[in-house]
């Protein structure tokens, strides 16, 4: 690969157009098992149609997964933290006015005390 | 080809042309709206043109200097002003450069955007003069080389933008977000201001070239730096002094938004120009630079966690852009902890701040990108309710490929340009303390889960009755959000290119200190 794209990180480096010819020779794989794959299959028949173990399609807008109920379990194993940091974030000026002037002290401080 | 008079007169013109459109612009609009198009794109696209030319400039030709009042850069020194520049002086080296060219690119893809997404609405005539108000607010924030004159140009920024974050009034909640984002802007601004006046005080001048000759780092001086810092990173939304954004960039339009992110970006500027000009070696660099790394880690922790349990997309990706500035933080605050150990520089300290700028004009880029899409989906549905939206990748084709791109960008999946610089950060962190390298990259892993939601809630999922009509963003839009894109994918690309013709400039002229003041002083 030609140098110019190569970026040099200090202890590695990196040439995105090599990754690019990575993924193409993995698309071209991908492609050619797909290929070997079932002929019979029609698109728009039966064939397409969801199987629900013989039970009828639910109506479109109950079957999507909506943001509200993904990530349930990574919010309950994090509850602990997630009750502690939301209520922080309490959208009253006053606190954030607070928030400011705390940091800036304590900065203060710390840059005074290691000077 | 191009008059010498524009090239040697670019950093007046770059302020000029925009702040005098923007005054203009009411009186436009009294015409026709199409007029005003015009013109608005016409003094943005010419602001940008005039912009870039002056960062070629920069970057082939070295730091330019552009004094005020003056005939000649040469008469940066009065003879009767005792050695003191008393003119306001625009310094633009390497590091203003580059905040010149997310400006410019930034500032145009989204006026073209601005044009159709705001279409419908009324009061444009005041949206599009506080917009070229930003937009020059912006320019000199990073070109000014004069202290006072930066406070000047936030506080436009800052009026401008308040004005903005409220456009859409909305029951009164933006005129709420508005409402914090001035207060805070207007506490920062002050400690600011007494910061220079500090300055004044003690070295009778104003001049970021002079105040760094004449610094002593007293008493006086570590007040100024933290009042400056306490500021400046409140401004560009670091933790914990970030609550403002989610509020004021959910509730902006979304061109906005994605202007605001250059502005936080602006302010970020500011701050890397205080530690490393005014201050560098005088100051005790490690704990100042911890100071920035300790923000750097809370804001990309704080931002990922907060980011990941929302529901309105425009704040999910608020939080992510608190997150993002940590990488930012980060990256210089690496650089500027081992600032004066020439061997940790050139081991790792110069990359981790290379890194962190080269963060800076990718999240303006993918950033910028991100809060557009929204745009083109509210636009078209109506909410930011990601419980509400779904199969929207049947009817809005371009405007996923645009948001795949700008997630995977933020989510540091290769090939794209968020990728090659945190790399960079990644890889020099990781020698300066391994523990904050893998908690940098457990906050890309969290950005992905995060995006991968926003994702599936979006455009998967079988096409929804009620957006059964929903048709793709108007074609303004699409260039606008083409425009970034396209830089997304050629810095995801060619990642060295820009490293080595814009970033490391950068990164060397933040840290040169001499060779900032010598152009003032010397009289370049």
């Amino acid at each position: 690969m030609d140098l110019a794209t190569t970026l040099v990180t200090g202890t590695g480096f990196w040439n995105p157009l090599a990754w690019i010819l990575g993924l193409i020779v993995a698309f071209i794989i991908a492609w050619i098992i797909y290929s070997l794959g079932e002929k019979g299959f029609k698109q728009g028949t039966a064939q397409a149609e969801p199987f629900i173990s013989g039970n009828p399609e639910p109506e479109k807008g109950m079957v999507h997964v909506r943001a509200g109920n993904l990530y349930w379990g990574y919010m309950e194993a994090l509850k602990g933290y997630y009750d502690r940091l939301v209520p922080i974030h309490t959208g009253n000026l006053h606190d954030y006015v607070l928030w400011f002037l705390g940091i800036t002290a304590l900065f203060l401080v710390l840059v005074v005390v290691f000077v | 080809m191009i008059p010498a008079f524009i090239v040697e007169n670019s950093p007046a013109l770059m302020i000029i042309v925009p702040l005098v459109a923007a005054f203009i612009t009411p009186f436009i609009g009294r015409i026709s709206h199409g007029i005003r198009s015009l013109w608005v794109g016409g003094a943005m696209a010419t602001t940008s043109a005039v912009t870039l030319l002056l960062a070629f400039d920069v970057y082939n030709a070295g730091t330019r200097l552009y004094v005020f009042g003056a005939s000649a850069a040469s008469m940066a020194l009065p003879p009767d002003s005792g050695g003191i520049p008393i003119r306001i002086i625009f310094e633009v080296d390497p590091m203003s450069a580059l905040m010149l060219v997310i400006t410019a690119v930034s500032g145009f893809a989204i006026v073209l955007y601005s044009l159709a997404s705001e279409k419908s609405h009324s009061g444009l005539e005041s949206y599009y003069t506080l917009y070229l108000l930003m937009i020059t607010g912006i320019l000199g924030m990073v070109s000014t080389g004069d202290i006072f004159n930066f406070f000047v140009f936030l506080e436009i920024l800052s009026l401008a933008s308040a004005g903005l974050i409220a456009y859409r009034i909305d029951g009164g909640v933006a005129v709420e977000a508005a409402l914090k984002y001035f207060v805070l802007s207007t506490i920062g601004a002050l400690a600011i201001l007494v910061a220079i006046g500090i300055y004044y005080g003690e070295y009778n001048a104003l001049n970021m070239a002079m105040i760094a000759t004449r610094m002593q780092f007293s008493l006086l001086d570590q007040v100024a730096l933290v009042l400056i810092i306490a500021a400046l990173a409140m401004k560009c939304g670091a933790v914990p002094m970030h609550f403002w954004t989610p509020d004021a960039y959910s509730m902006a339009p979304s061109s906005i938004t994605a202007l605001l992110v250059v502005a936080s970006q602006a302010s970020l500027y500011g701050l890397f120009r205080t530690v490393f000009t005014l201050y560098n070696v005088t100051l005790n660099a490690f704990t100042v630079g911890w100071l920035i790394i300790i923000l750097g880690i809370l804001s990309m922790v704080v931002g990922v966690t907060m980011a990941i349990p929302q529901k309105n997309v425009k704040r999910l990706m608020a939080y992510h852009a608190v997150s993002q500035t940590g990488y930012m933080l980060l990256g210089v605050g690496v650089g500027l902890a081992v600032l004066g150990n020439q061997s940790l520089m050139d081991a790792f300290g110069y990359m981790a701040m290379e890194g962190g700028i080269f963060h800076i004009i990718n999240h303006a880029m993918y950033k910028g990108l991100l809060f557009l899409t929204a745009g083109a989906i509210f636009l078209r549905i109506g909410t930011y309710n990601l419980n509400k939206m779904g199969g929207l990748g049947h009817s809005m084709k371009w405007t996923m490929i645009f948001f795949i791109i700008g997630a995977l960008a933020i989510a540091g999946i290769p090939p794209f340009n968020g990728f090659a610089s945190k790399l960079m950060i990644y890889e020099s962190v990781f020698v300066f303390n391994p523990i904050i390298a893998i908690i940098a990259m457990v906050v890309s892993i969290l950005t992905l889960a995060s995006f991968v939601k926003v994702f599936h809630s979006i455009f998967m999922g079988p096409k929804l009755p009620e957006y059964a009509e929903v048709k793709e963003a108007p074609m303004p839009m699409l260039v606008g959000m083409g425009i970034l894109a396209l830089v997304v994918i050629l810095f995801g690309l060619f990642p060295n290119i820009v490293v080595e013709s814009l970033i490391a400039p950068a990164a060397h002229a933040l840290v040169d200190q001499g060779a900032y003041i010598g152009a003032v002083l010397g009289g370049a």
